[in-house]
């Protein structure tokens, strides 16, 4: 690789120009053609909702504190956790890692000085806000209660709440990760620097191209199934409610056709990130990294055909039951691929156990516990007992928290240093990485437990034999809470009072630890040749952190 | 019921243990690819700490035979659990001879349960031990789920169609009856019990309740005030088949198809009486949409069914 750092500072200290402040003005971020200063307002937006959808967690983990109904009403109860989930959703998981990380990073990891079309990356995330402020806008006339997955003809023919708005915003908001999606399809198609092979570019890279996949052919499913519901609501077009003639069922299978494949639209970028952190902090390069890469194309490809998983006994077929539960153990084989490659990658590795590093450790365990219970759901058998429980909560939320939370944590502190130049402190990271573990662990196991004991989803009140676990979760949730509040605190301290960072504090490879922290407004002043694979540590010269005369010792220069 | 705190539900059903052996099995292989990638995971980051800031570890590419067998030996696991689990899947769909019919509509947010004596009971189903259940179920509005936690079974109850379940109960006493399907404001207080009797205490239930019409005696009414009989009637040239002795039989449509008369065939020629017609009649007969409950359909079919006088499917 040749090197992109500027010439004119040295590489521990911050550049005096740098992309957040080479324009100062309010015009100058919203309308700014900058994959990374995007990548930034997606990053302040999506903390916004996921706020929101965190204090309607907290809420229904209060309400079930108890069996009875002591802190509110079952409408009120009903809308809490429906706004939390399409928040959390829609909001906060699906653009989490690629519209952030995605946009940041992702471009600058292929040598590429921008998206293929920055003006429709702009785009995307206005059709976000205005998502957004509908989603706002309903959450204050008193929301929606027909949970995220808006199952008809509840939702269609017999809900109060405001149904048409919030698909209409699920409808915008899904239209703002197509754009993202075709965008990063494009990008890393044509706009990959010279020597740059598919098998040359970063894993995370791979993880962006198979979500942008699910994003484009998926996502136009679940948009003219939320235009049929709004026509079914509002014009009573007989289409799901079988008092209009409809099948409720076929909402179902078209509702899945999408949200399934979105649930990796969700993880897929958090596996990217970890096989980034993995080999940086163990200083090796991916085992396996053939398999990794195609194994998200595998998952994203076969994600599709896994929909019916959740109508086993939702009076689909017998015998189509058979066949999806069987396509779903095959789902499932590419991620325990995974899950064993990064395993395999620490061995014999240099292991240090920075921040990043503790998320990445946790989440092989979450996601484990989380894939594992998924395949014990695809049992057809099981299922009959376990479906609508709160054995599916917990399966999903050891998924999408364990999971894809706190992978978009690891690449919070991961590139924390690279966005900001600055260091946030590393003691009270681990703190609360070690927090968010125990936290959501006590939230989230109890409730295997009483999904098997039969508890349903989604219940307001519950009978008494099920308070223990239900507190223990709640205390649980209670700790993961202040576990979340503290990297705020600290984060937002570090912009002002971190230690710089300089250009690459992991020491780690890759394009983006090669240019100055905060980066360049035009990422690169020459365009990189590639001539090394992917984490090419076994060709980098470590320095010896810590020591007061560090900028004596000779810099870590990329061999040829 | 309030059996106080537990780690584990009574197995209450034939089914329950045979359930639960499978999901023990999982759960067991689970555990241990867990506690596998949990103890590499620890022993790596022990074993191989960063000893020195410069410390450069050795190239590794990755290992075909490895990827072959963590890819292979999941998936040959996963086949067993797969099998296994659509054989039982299969085998608890599969209603037994002899089971005890019973009707099931649920609606915002109450059960209500029929018995083929007639007796009838709201939010709570009283059934005998070791005799095999059958539930027909339907719905008057959205979509309920009829869930029994201790006898492992549940399922959808769809508005439109109609869905089944079957259990046998290997232990007497109450158990609990949730709607697991989100279904409205009081969702979580469509709630009732299932109470398991011995089969004389059970008889004597029967006895004691207010036994209404039966279903078949219900459906005899309907037959005549609907006037269903003025063109269903054992007369020549009626202008609607006869229904005695098909169902369960072969029909023969207008067209050429054929299909076997059951129950949602007779719930849609109620409902929307020209969808499929009948070789040799015309398409006369109005639609009865929006004036039939779901619970007089069903008493309907229950009649329809007696007019059959040999064993049912």
């Amino acid at each position: 690789m040749s090197a992109v750092a500027q010439e004119t500072v040295s590489e521990d200290e911050m550049p005096a120009v740098h992309f957040l402040n080479h324009v100062h003005t309010v015009k100058s971020w919203l309308l700014t053609m900058d994959h990374k200063r995007v990548g930034i307002l997606y990053l302040l937006t999506i903390s916004f909702f996921f706020l929101i959808g965190g204090i309607n967690a907290g809420m229904i983990r209060l309400e079930l504190m108890t069996p009875g109904a002591d802190f509110m009403e079952a409408d009120t109860y009903n809308t809490a956790f429906t706004m939390h989930g399409v928040v959390m959703i829609f909001f906060f998981l699906i653009p989490s890692i690629p519209a952030v990380f995605g946009n940041f990073i992702m471009p600058i990891m292929i040598g590429a000085k921008d998206v293929a079309f920055p003006k429709l990356n702009l785009a995307s995330w206005y059709l976000f806000i205005a998502a957004g402020i509908l989603g706002v806008v309903v959450t204050m006339m008193g929301g929606v209660d027909t949970g995220w997955t808006f199952y008809t003809p509840y939702s269609s023919t017999y809900s109060n709440g405001n149904v048409t708005i919030v698909a209409m915003a699920a409808f915008l908001v899904g239209f703002s990760s197509i754009l993202t999606g075709v965008n990063f399809m494009v990008t890393i198609h044509k706009m990959r620097a010279p020597g740059m092979t598919w098998f040359k570019m970063p894993l995370f890279v791979w993880g962006m191209y198979a979500t942008s996949l699910i994003m484009v052919l998926g996502t136009p499913v679940i948009a003219i199934t939320l235009v049929l519901l709004m026509l079914e609501r509002t014009l009573h077009i007989g289409i799901f409610d079988p008092a209009l003639g409809g099948d409720p069922v076929l909402f179902q299978h078209l509702f899945w056709f999408y949200s399934h494949p979105a649930v990796y639209i969700m993880i897929l970028p958090g596996m990217g990130v970890m096989s980034e952190i993995i080999a940086c902090f163990s200083r090796k390069r991916i085992f396996g990294y053939e398999f990794i890469a195609l194994s998200s194309v595998a998952i994203a490809v076969l994600g599709f055909f896994v929909w019916g998983h959740h109508l086993f006994i939702a009076g689909q077929a017998i015998y189509a039951g058979m066949v999806f539960s069987f396509i779903t153990m095959m789902v499932a084989a590419p991620s325990a691929i995974k899950v064993f490659n990064w395993t395999a990658t620490m061995y014999r590795g240099s292991i240090s156990f920075d921040t990043p590093m503790l998320y990445a450790m946790a989440f092989i365990g979450l996601f484990s516990v989380g894939g594992l219970t998924g395949v014990i759901l695809a049992i057809l058998a099981l299922d009959i007992h376990m479906h609508d429980t709160y054995f599916v909560v917990a399966h999903f939320h050891y998924v999408m928290v364990g999971g894809a939370l706190t992978a978009f944590l690891g690449a919070v502190h991961f590139w924390w240093p690279k966005a900001t130049g600055r260091m946030y402190p590393e003691g009270w990271a681990r703190l609360a990485a070690l927090l968010v573990f125990i936290g959501f662990n006590l939230t989230f196991f109890p409730q295997f437990i009483l999904g098997y004991l039969g508890m349903p989803r989604r219940y307001h009140v519950y009978p008494p034999d099920f308070q223990i676990l239900n507190v223990m979760s709640t205390a649980g949730a209670s700790v993961l809470a202040i576990a979340l509040v503290i990297p705020v605190i600290y984060l937002i301290w570090s912009l002002k009072y971190g230690k710089v960072a300089g250009s690459n504090p992991w020491q780690a490879y890759g394009l983006e630890w090669q240019m100055t922290s905060p980066p360049p407004a035009h990422n690169f002043d020459e365009t990189p040749i590639i001539t090394e694979d992917a984490y090419s540590y076994h060709t980098m010269n470590f320095k010896v952190k810590g020591s007061e005369d560090q900028k004596t010792l000779e810099e870590a220069e990329v061999e040829h | 019921m309030n059996k106080g705190f537990q780690l584990h539900p009574d197995q209450a059903s034939t089914f329950a243990p045979e359930l639960d052996l499978l999901y023990f099995f999982v759960v067991i292989v689970c555990t241990f690819f867990f506690v596998l990638i949990s103890v590499l995971v620890y022993a790596f980051a022990v074993k191989y700490r960063r000893r020195s800031d410069d410390e450069r570890p050795a190239l590794i590419h990755g290992n075909l035979p490895m990827e072959i067998a963590w890819s292979v030996i999941p998936l040959a696991l996963m086949m067993i659990m797969f099998g296994w689990g659509a054989w039982l899947f299969f085998k608890v769909y599969q209603v037994p001879d002899g089971a005890l019919e019973i009707n099931v509509v649920g609606k915002q947010w109450m059960w209500h349960i029929q018995h083929p004596t007639g007796q009838r009971e709201i939010n709570e189903l009283h059934m005998p031990i070791g005799r095999p259940i059958k539930l027909t179920m339907a719905s008057e509005d959205v979509i309920h789920d009829f869930f029994i936690p201790e006898f492992r079974v549940k399922n959808d109850v769809i508005p439109g169609t109609y869905t089944t379940m079957t259990f046998e109960a290997t232990m007497t006493g109450e158990f609990y009856l949730f709607c697991a399907e989100f279904c409205g404001t009081e969702h979580s207080r469509m709630t009732g019990r299932i109470v398991v009797l011995e089969d004389s205490e059970y008889e004597d239930w029967l006895a004691g309740g207010a036994a209404d019409e039966t279903p078949e005696e219900a459906g005899l009414r309907l037959f005549s005030e609907l006037n269903c009989i003025t063109c269903h009637g054992e007369v020549a040239n009626a202008r609607g088949p006869s229904l005695t002795g098909v169902f369960g039989e072969e029909v023969r449509l207008a067209g050429g198809d054929r299909l076997t008369m059951n129950e949602e065939y007779i719930r849609e020629s109620v409902l929307q009486p020209r969808a499929r017609i009948v070789q040799g009649y015309s398409a006369i007969m109005p639609t009865y949409q929006g004036q039939i409950t779901e619970a007089n359909l069903l008493n309907i079919i229950a009649y329809i069914k007696s007019l059959q006088g040999t064993t049912q499917e």
